[in-house]
């Protein structure tokens, strides 16, 4: 990109956005990274670099929202449990105070000989290192009958934001001892308890509103997460509320019919109320335009610090990353984003490299002050990323001790979300 | 006994060495119901061990006194080569090594002749326990002694508190603090760890590998620091203000 291009689109992206301002304009000169995505990994790696080098780096990030709401805790959104408002997040603390180029536009190409992406508002950035951290995408077919222009009868609501609130809309004004069904995804797919968390959410809105409704979970999955806290905790709050059809009775054999709310489980056909289709999963879009990914959908990448297998100028976050034993969560993205900024900086400026540490813990609610969780730490091994220890909350625990978990999440939900937006 | 000793020991490196934070406190706990322990024993246990005024050895020794015996040690009794051993490798049985023992012989003493398949439930083993209390350990009213007093705080060389933490580094390894305690020092649902003192921080932190605090989050992050990564971590912190 000649100078005279880049001031003009300078000029463009700062008549569109108070972001852009002085920084970039100083930025001659300096070591340039361009993170995709604006989500707990590609934001968690900006602010880190951004606020570690002190300026030594020129930092662009990427995201075509203005507001971007947070998956985890969507669910308790849906229950009830959380104001919409406080999901959502911008990107003003990025810009003003960590002198981040926040660019909300859509990343549509990646040319890895030349170091450029490519927007949908027609600019070519270049970068000496780029992060690619997208999230999720579906895959096309994986549930027959349905695709993204069904999705406003049978939401995904799996990218939050207005998916969320159609789904919660249709729970809340479901007809009296309606059917909620869930089509729940194949491994591997973003937050893991997620599906069922969800479920838990369903069974308490409709317990209060609508309590001879029913829930149908068609699961592709033998075993889920959590699973014997989450039935546990059905059996408490919601007995006799949800239904589960795992593979072994066509749970892993589903059509869906979006105009006729129908729903098809090895071949017998089942009018539902409410259809909440979850689809099988692969990496956001501009991963697989970068050529960064496998057979498999997913980004391979080295477990020591996140670098793509396929070009060493490339991250990989998140979702997108195939890294080996952490689950796809906020809390692992903005982990690993920790470990690839520290990598991105000894890259770029000869900053000191620390060993890779990385953990999670995923946190659920199942009902009122009842709370559950999940984690683990993580180390690299030779191929993958491994876990060397975990823990996971017991059924049987007394209730204070859930409702515990429970204010802690909302700890954790504040501590993340001030890690990840400054 | 011994936990007189070392809370002496402590006490003297308090006074030698400057931190008295380093001092192992020591607090009493209930243990579990001693009479829904005696049900336990009937059930589990009194086939071949004795216990109480007229107990003797029978296919496994008497219990009397159990707590700070050493193990396989009653003069007469045929023990296991196993046990036998681990007595003299130090074995002592205490609270912690007792409750491991119930809950899985073989795990804790290969080859034992207790041919016991342990007691998996938490509760029943403290109730069983504090049932074993009642016939052991002198005086047995007096609740700072062992097995009802318990350590809350860890056992520390002052070598561990004299390391100088290396902030950068600690920095550095804040990250996996700071995604669920504020680097702001907002403490809603999850305390602040913003501004402490660096001998606190390493303390509770210590105290957390030591298994003395019981947050299994706090647990597993503390299990995997070792002391250099503490003391950084804390030097870190403590530079911070709200």
């Amino acid at each position: 990109m000649s100078l005279i291009n880049r001031r003009s689109f300078l000029a463009t992206a700062a008549a569109a956005s108070a972001a852009l301002s002085a920084p970039m304009v100083l930025a001659q000169g300096r070591p340039k990274v361009i993170v995709i995505g604006g989500g707990a990994g590609g934001a968690t790696a900006a602010r880190y670099i951004a606020k570690d080098s002190d300026g030594a780096i020129d930092v662009t990030l990427i995201e075509p929202t203005r507001q971007y709401y947070t998956c985890f805790f969507s669910n308790l959104y849906l229950g009830g449990f959380w104001e919409y408002e406080n999901l959502g997040h911008s990107y003003g603390t990025l810009a003003s105070e960590y002198g981040i180029n926040v660019v909300h536009d859509w990343a549509v190409g990646v040319d890895r000989d030349a170091k450029t992406v490519s927007l949908a508002g027609g600019h070519t950035l270049p970068y000496d290192r780029l992060i690619i951290a997208p999230g999720i995408d579906f895959v096309d077919g994986s549930v027959p009958g349905w695709d993204i222009s069904a999705q406003a009868r049978m939401p995904h609501a799996y990218k939050a934001g207005s998916q969320t609130q159609l789904l919660k809309h249709q729970v809340e004004s479901m007809r009296e001892g309606g059917t909620f069904a869930m089509v729940a995804p194949p491994n591997p797919y973003r937050c893991p308890p997620g599906p069922y968390e969800r479920v838990s959410m369903v069974a308490h809105v409709l317990k209060e509103r609508n309590p001879t409704a029913k829930i149908l979970i068609l699961d592709p999955k033998a075993n889920f997460s959590k699973q014997a806290l989450f039935e546990d905790g059905w059996s408490r709050h919601y007995d006799g509320m949800i239904e589960r059809i795992g593979p072994d009775f066509g749970g892993g054999n589903v059509e869906v019919r979006p105009e006729a709310m129908e729903v098809v489980i090895d071949g017998e056909v089942q009018a539902v109320d409410v259809c909440n289709v979850i689809p099988a999963q692969k990496a956001g879009r501009i991963a697989h335009l970068a050529g960064v990914t496998d057979e498999g959908g997913w980004a391979p990448v080295t477990p020591t610090d996140m670098r793509s297998r396929v070009d060493d100028s490339i991250f990989v976050l998140g979702d997108s990353s195939n890294q080996g034993a952490m689950p796809k969560s906020g809390f692992s993205a903005n982990s690993q984003a920790k470990v690839a900024a520290n990598n991105v900086r000894a890259d770029l400026t000869g900053s000191r490299v620390f060993p890779a540490r990385y953990s999670n813990t995923c946190w659920s609610l199942i009902g009122t002050d009842d709370g559950i969780k999940v984690g683990a730490s993580y180390e690299p091994g030779t191929d993958q990323i491994e876990s060397v220890s975990s823990f996971i909350s017991a059924v049987g625990e007394d209730a204070g001790l859930r409702q515990r978990t429970y204010e802690e999440s909302i700890g954790w939900y504040e501590g993340i979300t001030a890690d990840i937006f400054g | 006994m011994h936990r007189f000793g070392l809370i002496l020991i402590a006490t003297l490196a308090g006074v030698l060495a400057a931190p008295a934070i380093a001092q192992t406190q020591i607090r009493a706990e209930a243990l579990g119901d001693p009479e829904s322990g005696q049900t336990v024993f009937l059930r589990d246990c009194a086939f071949c061990h004795q216990i109480g005024s007229d107990a003797r050895n029978g296919v496994g020794p008497q219990l009397n006194r159990i707590y700070d015996r050493g193990a396989g040690s009653i003069d007469g009794f045929n023990y296991s080569p196993g046990l036998r051993r681990m007595g003299v490798d130090g074995l002592v049985w205490t609270y912690e090594t007792l409750d491991a023992y119930i809950a899985n012989p073989r795990a804790l003493v290969s080859g034992t002749r207790m041919s016991y398949r342990g007691l998996r439930d938490e509760q029943e083993r403290h109730d069983l326990l504090a049932y074993l209390r009642a016939y052991s350990d002198q005086p047995q009213n007096i609740p700072e002694s062992a097995p009802t007093a318990r350590p809350t705080l860890p056992e520390l060389s002052t070598d561990t508190l004299q390391i100088v933490g290396d902030p950068e580094y600690g920095e550095y390894l804040s990250g996996e603090c700071i995604t669920c305690h504020q680097r702001s020092g907002a403490d809603q649902g999850i305390p602040s760890i913003v501004g402490w003192f660096e001998e606190d921080f390493v303390v509770a932190l210590h105290a957390y590998k030591q298994g003395l605090r019981p947050h299994p989050v706090m647990q597993m992050m503390a299990s995997r620091l070792d002391d250099e990564q503490i003391a950084a971590l804390a030097a870190y912190f403590a530079s911070l203000n709200e």
